[in-house]
């Protein structure tokens, strides 16, 4: 099946020289989350105004469900809903009117009941006849959202969605996003979150001074670059690791009750089975043993330093 | 064309208009009713009649003209300011709209607000002097033209202007002293025959002796020279406008 969104070497240069995009190319699939990754000024937001129309590329071309976004853009723009990093509304408008202005935007008659819908699935209904300035924040976040999907798009972009959002509304977003993939809608996120990446997204995409440094199904790139350590947590502690052990390259805790041994979930033979072995000819007696996975974040702190993760 | 987007666009601006009624609509008829008796009074009392009208009927359309010029630029700059401002442009930038529908929407909307304050200051009018228009048809020409075009011109200054003082740089310095020095409140061959040579570079001075012929039948200036002047200002607004949506200038970055 054709990617629903399709980026190819696109490059964006501002007056002065400086390069935001460098040939960046993604393919995005219909019904996919992916989480876009970058420290601040990668490149991330640049990349989403381009796709959205709100920044000219320099050069490269980007379709959205076959349509292209310069020649044919009013097709390409009425599949995608945008909600922007920063919260931008107009304080004195109401929730209600705020809302039918952006499905008017798009070409739409204001349909009350597909609204209501909106409003009611972001716990705003109640509030629809409030002047914007009356909302907290996240009430904000939802207005923003609920813009974006009064068109009912198909592609939905959302910068840093949970930027200084309380943790119990960035778990209700969570859900709003997998209510929308459950709908069939193609979500494409920047986040500063590692865990919320690695809570919702399908792929992960990792971009850097412009460049896209990879993108890839999550659980892959976490087996695939991500180390595993194993604590043999001991009885009795030691002042230092016997020399039988000096082969597996352990690491002894402050405390010396625990042996850290990290090892690649890749290799042919993890060297797991000889450690502990090797533990007990040791004449160590273990009290418990844990595993524990890299998360996201270090394999992402990793790429971007250069690193091998 | 999106016309669901522009009626959109216009929509929204007009609510605006209706909630701050008293600033759009009171404000312009309390400062017009107030024109009338300092004007009309104090300058009246000494100034009988210009051209057998009497001097408060004579200032009324300089005075609509003073009123509709100033709310179409501020209508119009505010209306697409305000969006660069808070931010809220990304969401006229992403739809699928054109800049030609931005601006039927944000200038249709302020010339229309103009439009309308122009005519309340009309109805105001007649409770302070006898008024009548010779050239209706001519006058509402003149009234629409002129909001219209003024609109435009506010457009561009809001999509030109970086911050608030900017916005009211144009109007301030250039728009209001064109307007008062325009012959709103005399006719110009009052003026010394230097000052009369004077005046003819000031664009104003056409559309407010164009509009003052729709009324009376007597203009300062010749009404083909004033209907000129007009079309030739609105021609030169679309004109830059067109530019603008070329280059995307101060929009696209």
């Amino acid at each position: 099946m054709a990617p629903i969104l399709s980026i190819k070497d696109l490059r964006k240069s501002y007056e002065g020289g400086f390069e935001a995009l460098k040939g960046v190319t993604l393919d995005i699939e219909q019904g996919e989350i992916l989480a876009l990754l970058g420290p601040n000024g990668a490149g991330k937001t640049t990349l989403i105004s381009t796709v959205c129309g709100i920044t000219t590329p320099t050069s490269g071309s980007v379709t959205v469900g076959g349509h292209d976004i310069q020649t044919d853009f009013r097709a390409a723009r009425q599949m995608i809903g945008l909600v922007p990093q920063e919260i931008a509304l107009e304080p004195f408008e109401k929730v209600w009117n705020t809302v039918r202005f952006s499905r008017g935007l798009f070409g739409y008659g204001a349909d009350s009941a597909r609204l209501e819908e909106i409003l009611r699935k972001l716990s705003l209904w109640d509030k629809r006849r409030n002047a914007i300035k009356e909302l907290s924040g996240g009430m904000k976040r939802r207005v923003l959202i609920a813009k974006a999907l009064a068109h009912e798009p198909r592609v939905l972009f959302l910068d840093e969605p949970t930027a200084g959002v309380d943790v119990e509304l960035r778990k209700d977003m969570w859900d709003i996003v997998a209510e929308l993939k459950a709908s069939g809608v193609t979500i494409i996120l920047t986040t500063h979150y590692i865990e919320e990446a690695e809570a919702i997204a399908d792929r992960v995409g990792v971009i850097d001074k412009g460049e896209l440094l990879l993108v890839q199904d999550k659980d892959t790139l976490m087996a695939q670059m991500g180390k595993k350590q194993i604590e043999v947590m001991l009885n009795e502690p030691v002042d230092a690791i016997p020399d039988c052990l000096s082969a597996h390259n352990l690491t002894l805790n402050g405390a010396g009750d625990v042996l850290v041994y990290t090892y690649d979930t890749n290799a042919d033979r993890t060297g797991i089975t000889t450690l502990l072995n090797d533990v007990a000819q040791a004449g160590l007696v273990l009290r418990d043993v844990q595993t524990r996975q890299s998360s996201l974040e270090e394999i992402f702190v990793n790429l971007v330093s250069g690193e091998p993760a | 064309m999106n016309w669901s987007a522009i009626a959109a666009i216009y929509r929204f601006e007009m609510t605006r208009f209706f909630r701050t009624l008293a600033q759009s609509f009171l404000s312009p008829v309390l400062s017009t009713s107030l024109y009338f008796v300092v004007f009309g009074t104090a300058i009246g009392s000494r100034i009988q009649e210009v051209e057998g009208v009497s001097y408060g009927a004579f200032i009324v359309p300089g005075l609509i003209m003073l009123s509709i010029v100033t709310l179409s630029i501020s209508n119009a700059s505010f209306g697409i300011y305000f969006p660069k401002f808070l931010g809220t442009i990304y969401e006229l930038l992403s739809a699928p709209i054109n800049f030609i529908e931005i601006v039927i929407g944000y200038v249709g909307a302020a010339a229309t607000k103009a439009l309308f304050v122009g005519l309340v200051i009309l109805v105001t009018a007649t409770f302070f002097v006898d008024l009548r228009i010779e050239h209706p048809f001519a006058m509402a020409a003149f009234l629409i033209l002129s909001c219209l075009s003024f609109s435009l011109l506010g457009f561009i200054i809001g999509i030109w202007a970086s911050n608030f003082e900017q916005m009211s740089l144009v109007p301030q310095l250039v728009v209001t002293p064109l307007i008062f020095l325009g012959g709103t409140f005399y006719s110009i061959s009052m003026l010394p025959p230097v000052w009369q040579t004077i005046t003819l570079f000031n664009p104003v001075v056409y559309l407010i002796s164009g509009f003052r012929w729709s009324f009376y039948g007597f203009a300062d200036v010749p009404i083909f020279w004033s209907l000129l002047a007009i079309v030739a200002f609105t021609g030169i607004c679309l004109a830059v406008i067109g530019w603008i949506f070329k280059t995307g200038w101060r929009i696209r970055s």
